[in-house]
């Protein structure tokens, strides 16, 4: 029997009881909105699942949607069973105030420069992550320059005249 | 006796006194004339334009018949740094450190909008231009340039190579220049 | 583990176990080292020229894409994708309006799709023939690569014919193609499809069974097909160690499933492997431009999205409606639905994925780029340690890493 979104649903739904907080089916890749707590919990259930058999992390990220108050910062996985071509996006929301959120890198080696990317641009703090610092930008960078507050143009040339610019 | 004809184009003697069994010119034509043609280039090449200069390398395009067969890929024996491609704030200081590495004469063309004033990437990371932390003599517009605008720079270098005076780079406003940018 | 017997020490010598530090060497590999192609900078520890350890430094050419991308409207996006695999620029751009569409539903129609697969696989074997030409360079074979880059530039020629420029192309709207390809654009595809295998034949004989190629790839810089998923790998470099995953028959987009082709699979996963399975797929592609070309359908190369297709210029001049929409779409005033989306195309490194959250303004609120050479190439260390110094940068050239797409 193919594994279709609405039964991977409930199996993520049993897996997880009230940690699941929401989840939508759009474009063809179910999502689930669950507590950052069981992230790992849940990609070590998807991975090890006979039926499931996600073994794949697709992709690490994180997002910055300042104006959700309590849940500012967000961490998207992707993960795809190549065995049930089944797709799946794991988002966990954190506060701005606690960025922690456990590392995905014992599960998966490919994690390990994910999450430095996504700590370098917002700042959050995978624990247990090997050797969590800065991969893109120099070292000495003290912000986080995707967090939506930060400017896109650098700030300290003095070359360019914003008006020519429109800004 | 008959004037052997051939195809192959050797650059034109510099003006001088002429007759049988010797030539006679001044020095610093004769260097010009060998520097020109003989400029071996360090390929600072880092992302798209790096591309097109493999394309001009290339059997298309040849940069040898420049007389830049050789590709010096350690600075201490280049002629001439061309700079290739984005330089991000982290690859700054490599790129200096590269020009300080390279023996005088040195020249230096930027190729590609990134590296003549940071291009489309007018953003926190990308350094605005490589003339913030070195010296440059010719900018070559484009994203990325055409081999063919790639030559046209190579071929403005050859120019400045062959008119510069040879004392230059023992004149005051040369130390000067250096200073600007914090080199010895 | 690869254990390594110095014979004349009479030890054995277990090269990923701590030595006394001492007796290593440090050696800096790039960023502009000529071997490395790209800037990354590798800082070997080794003990003699077995490698022991290896710890990379990336972003040397980190230019914010993202960021750049939520200050944008859709359509100015395209130029920045072009710059993330150069090498093989038209699948970005592509995969880039393929997520669009799919946010705004869009009908396609057959002849775009079909335009599509020749353009793109067009780039796919430019994109390939860079990579392999360049494993015979780093040997010092240059031959081969001075050989095949004139046919690149034959692709390239298409390119340019069809949308003005050779490498950073941003070919194709959001929609379909800015217009149709040329008589003079068909006949340079023919041209190619007739010249090119006799080129790639004497290219391959060079190469594939040539002693020395063979004895310096086989068995170097081999990865299982485990490790390698568990690295994140896609595209040829995990086809090599035996998966045939491929998103264009996995998640088929833009009518791949009308076309007949293989997925050519290695085994061991090693340089040779990854070099063989890149031949092949050149093969592949070349078979599917000539399906694509020979079976191209009639009909429009746009779609009916005039909110985000530039209207012709003659109407803009002339229609009332079209002005509209012309400024409309400059100005990045049309509306987007809101939504999430994952969207992955086959790029030349391996699974391309844009996640695009759009809120509905002009540019997007977050967009994310899926890069397969930054998720593969953290395994380079794990694959060189235990092995020559020399096989490194073969390993390295056969991985493919763009620095552009890296470093994003």
């Amino acid at each position: 029997m193919a594994l279709t979104s609405d039964i991977l649903l409930s199996k993520v739904k049993d897996f997880l009881g009230e940690d699941l907080i929401s989840s939508t089916d759009t474009f063809g890749i179910l999502s689930v909105n669950i507590s950052a707590s069981r992230n790992i919990d849940l990609l070590e259930f998807l991975h090890k699942d006979a039926a499931i058999q996600m073994n794949f992390l697709t992709d690490i990220t994180g997002a910055h949607y300042p104006d959700r108050k309590g849940q500012e910062f967000e961490v998207i996985y992707h993960a795809h069973s190549f065995v049930n071509n089944i797709r799946l996006r794991i988002k966990c929301p954190l506060p701005l105030e606690n960025l922690e959120i456990k590392s995905a890198t014992s599960l998966y080696s490919g994690a390990n420069w994910m999450e430095r990317e996504a700590y370098d641009f917002f700042g959050i703090i995978f624990t247990g992550h090997p050797n969590l610092k800065r991969i893109l930008n120099v070292d000495e960078m003290d912000y986080f320059p995707m967090r939506k507050e930060y400017p896109l143009e650098d700030q300290t040339r003095t070359d360019k005249e914003d008006d020519y610019f429109g800004r | 006796m008959t004037e052997k004809t051939s195809d192959i184009k050797i650059v034109k003697e510099p003006e001088g006194l002429k007759g049988e069994g010797f030539f006679a010119t001044r020095l610093d034509q004769v260097l010009a004339l060998a520097r020109a043609n003989s400029i071996w280039p360090l390929p600072f090449a880092t992302s798209c334009c790096g591309i097109e200069f493999m394309a001009t390398m290339g059997s298309n395009y040849d940069l040898a018949r420049f007389g830049s067969e050789k590709l010096s890929f350690s600075p201490r024996q280049a002629d001439l740094l061309m700079v290739m491609g984005t330089i991000a704030k982290k690859m700054g200081p490599v790129l200096k450190q590269t020009y300080i590495q390279m023996a005088e004469p040195r020249w230096v063309i930027a190729v590609g909008a990134c590296a003549s004033s940071g291009g489309i990437f007018d953003t926190y990371s990308v350094l605005q231009g490589i003339d913030k932390v070195i010296p440059v003599d010719v900018y070559v517009p484009g994203c990325p340039p055409r081999p063919e605008q790639i030559l046209d720079g190579f071929m403005k270098i050859q120019d400045i190579v062959k008119n510069e005076s040879l004392r230059r780079r023992s004149l005051p406003e040369y130390k000067e220049l250096l200073n600007q940018y914090g080199i010895e | 583990m690869i254990i390594l017997e110095d014979k004349n020490k009479n030890i054995t010598l277990d090269p990923l176990k701590k030595v006394d530090e001492t007796e290593l060497t440090t050696l800096n590999f790039g960023p502009i080292h000529p071997a490395t192609h790209g800037v990354m900078q590798n800082i070997l520890k080794v003990n003699g020229e077995t490698i022991v350890e290896c710890e990379q430094t990336i972003g040397y050419i980190h230019r914010a894409f993202e960021k750049i991308a939520e200050h944008r409207p859709f359509y100015q996006i395209t130029p920045l994708t072009d710059r993330l695999n150069y090498c093989s620029s038209p699948i970005n751009n592509m995969g880039w309006h393929l997520t669009v569409e799919k946010l705004i539903q869009a009908d396609i129609p057959k002849r775009v799709d079909y335009m599509r697969v020749i353009i793109m696989e067009l780039s796919r074997i430019a994109d390939h023939l860079v990579c392999n030409s360049v494993i015979a360079a780093d040997m010092g074979a240059l031959t081969g690569f001075t050989y095949v880059f004139q046919f690149r530039e034959k692709i390239y020629d298409i390119f340019e014919e069809v949308c003005g420029a050779r490498l950073t192309t941003n070919i194709g709207r959001i929609g379909g193609f800015e217009r149709d390809f040329s008589p003079a654009a068909h006949k340079k595809i023919k041209a190619l499809l007739q010249e090119f295998p006799k080129m790639f034949n004497e290219f391959k004989s060079m190469l594939e069974r040539n002693r020395i190629f063979m004895d310096r790839t086989i068995g170097v810089g081999g990865i299982s097909a485990e490790r390698a998923l568990n690295y994140g790998f896609t595209g040829p470099n995990l086809r090599a160690t035996g998966v045939d995953y491929d998103v264009r028959v996995m998640n088929p987009y833009c009518s791949y499933e009308d076309f007949d082709f293989m997925i050519p699979v290695g085994s061991s996963g090693d340089v040779y492997d990854r070099f063989m399975v890149r031949n092949r797929e050149i093969e592949e592609s070349l078979k599917m431009i000539k399906q694509a070309h020979d079976n191209l359908p009639e009909g429009k190369y746009y779609a009916e999205v005039p909110e985000f297709y530039l209207p012709p210029k003659e109407d803009v001049y002339t229609k009332m409606e079209a002005l509209i929409w012309h400024f409309k779409i400059v100005m990045g005033e049309t509306d987007v639905p809101t939504g999430e989306i994952y969207h992955a195309v086959e790029g030349g490194n391996g699974e391309l994925g844009f996640y695009l959250v759009s809120d509905g303004g002009r540019s997007a609120y977050r967009l994310h780029f899926r890069r397969p050479c930054f998720i593969y190439y953290q395994a380079f260390s794990e694959i060189v340690c235990g092995g020559m110094i020399s096989d490194a940068v073969m390993t390295m050239s056969s991985l493919n890493v763009i620095a552009g797409e890296l470093d994003a």
